[in-house]
């Protein structure tokens, strides 16, 4: 029930009415579209943008700019021992 | 795929681990609390990376796990009311309870259906106005404000043939329990990433606060769980505990308040029994006065037993981390993934299941012990 992979958002429809017309996003979760519910992100996502997904809800848009911060912190390990190892 | 191979680079992740090699100077007990953390550490066979100095466990974080067989006896007492449609994520419908299961109970004749969100469910009771529809709901932070709104949407378009049993757990009561266990040797929490995205780095401050707990927040890519790992050792090793998260990209600060409100509308805190873990104060939901007409318990006045747990099965143990699964002597006999004791050999997510899906049978565990 809980999908660890993040989803692209194709497009996005609805939100007139939080209750009666909630807003969705069609998305492509590994080449199968779904509908996931909108209803718990602050913001409506844009097309392209990446979403985590649990039980058929949003639970947040990914950050890219964190999600390269991320990569960055873990890279800057990785070249660390790299360098280490090369001298050993 | 984009967010998911970077972070599952191999070179990237050796040389993580490699660091953790060096980091890793005394042992260290580190607890991984959420299911999809156990099953992404054996999937990607990160146990044979991470040094033998450090040992993992597997905490109470499956849903399906700790939600108590007298509760799921109750479900299939709903199941077999003539007319009731039962709507339940898949897991939850092979769990045994104390004497049956919804698997039996659908075997017996009873419909019911697996879903994947409690909305599936409100559309199920929207396509069936004269059948009875019960959405199982199980889950944690990350599941609960979503069944909110699915309720809430009922509560609006006034669907009277909808309701819920709620089986909704809140997370940090039981690691709270676990930490005050005589004996407890956790030093590290691997916190889970998606419980976090709702909750925020806070809701884990208490544990290195009040009880010198390590905490990392990590994703579910093998170089996440890896640098969460290394995390939790740097800060025992450094003997500066704190919360660290290492899933920025997924988790603020602060969470997400919009789900949490959502939640909060419709659910009230209330003391809920555990699996394995017995009675924990307001560890559990309620429906809020507003909306308990949408309770099935009380739609069908059914009150759950405080159900034991199937004899001969060590799942309360593991779910606090006190045994693994080799330990259990009915794992790989008497219980497997096609016909199950326990509700650990059930669940993707469970522990037993994740052992015996990849095969870590008694030879690695003498390895690792030894
Ligand atoms: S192997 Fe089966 S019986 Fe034993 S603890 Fe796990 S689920 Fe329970």
């Amino acid at each position: 029930m809980c999908l660890a992979i993040p989803v692209k958002v194709i497009e996005t429809r609805g939100g007139t009415d939080a209750l009666l017309d909630p807003p969705v996003a069609i998305v492509d979760a590994e080449g199968i579209r779904q509908e996931v519910r909108l209803d718990l992100v602050d913001r409506m996502p844009e097309p392209g943008d990446w979403l985590i997904v649990h039980a058929g809800f949003a639970i947040n848009c990914l950050d890219p700019e964190e999600a390269r911060k991320n990569l960055e912190l873990m890279n800057e390990m990785a070249g660390q021992v790299g360098k280490a190892a090369d001298i050993s | 795929m984009k967010y998911v191979d970077e972070f599952r680079n191999p070179r990237l992740v050796r040389a993580i681990a490699c660091r953790l090699e060096n980091a890793a100077l005394n042992p260290v007990a580190i607890m991984e609390v959420c299911g999809t953390h156990t099953m992404s550490i054996f999937r990607h066979g990160l146990r044979e990376l991470i040094p033998r100095q450090i040992s993992l466990v597997s905490g109470p974080g499956c849903p399906v796990c700790v939600t108590p067989a007298g509760l799921i006896d109750a479900c299939a007492e709903i199941a077999a009311v003539p007319g009731v449609i039962i709507a339940s994520f898949g897991d939850m419908i092979r769990v045994p309870g104390a004497g049956t299961s919804l698997e039996n109970a659908r075997a017996a004749g009873a419909d019911v259906r697996m879903v994947l969100s409690a909305v599936s469910a409100l559309d199920i009771a929207r396509q069936n106005p004269d059948r009875q529809v019960v959405f199982i709901s199980v889950g944690f932070e990350t599941t609960t404000p979503g069944t909110a709104a699915a309720v809430m949407q009922a509560h609006a378009e006034n669907i009277s043939n909808f309701s819920i049993v709620p089986c909704n757990r809140t997370m940090p009561a039981p690691l709270r329990l676990l930490m005050e266990e005589p004996g407890s040797a956790i030093q590290g929490l691997l916190c889970p990433g998606h419980v976090s995205v709702i909750t925020g780095s806070s809701a884990f401050e208490f544990l290195p606060s009040e009880y010198g707990i390590a905490c990392a927040i990590a994703g579910f890519e093998p170089a996440d769980i890896m640098q969460g790992i290394l995390s939790i050792v740097e800060q025992v090793e450094n003997g500066n505990p704190h919360v660290e998260n290492c899933y920025g990209r997924a988790v603020n600060p602060g969470g997400n308040p919009r789900a949490r409100a959502l939640a909060e509308e419709v659910f009230r805190p209330c003391d809920a029994w555990w699996r394995g873990l017995g009675l924990i104060k307001e560890s559990g939901l309620a429906l809020r006065r507003r909306y308990r007409s949408f309770d099935a318990l009380q739609r069908f006045g059914i009150e759950p037993a405080p159900g034991n747990e199937p004899p001969g099965c060590l799942c309360g143990k593991i779910l606090r981390g006190a045994a693994t699964p080799v330990e259990c002597p009915l794992f790989e006999k008497k219980c497997v993934p096609s016909s199950p004791v326990g509700p650990c050999m059930v669940s993707a997510e469970g522990t037993c299941a994740a052992w015996y899906r990849y095969g870590i049978g008694h030879n690695r565990i003498h390895q690792t012990d030894d």
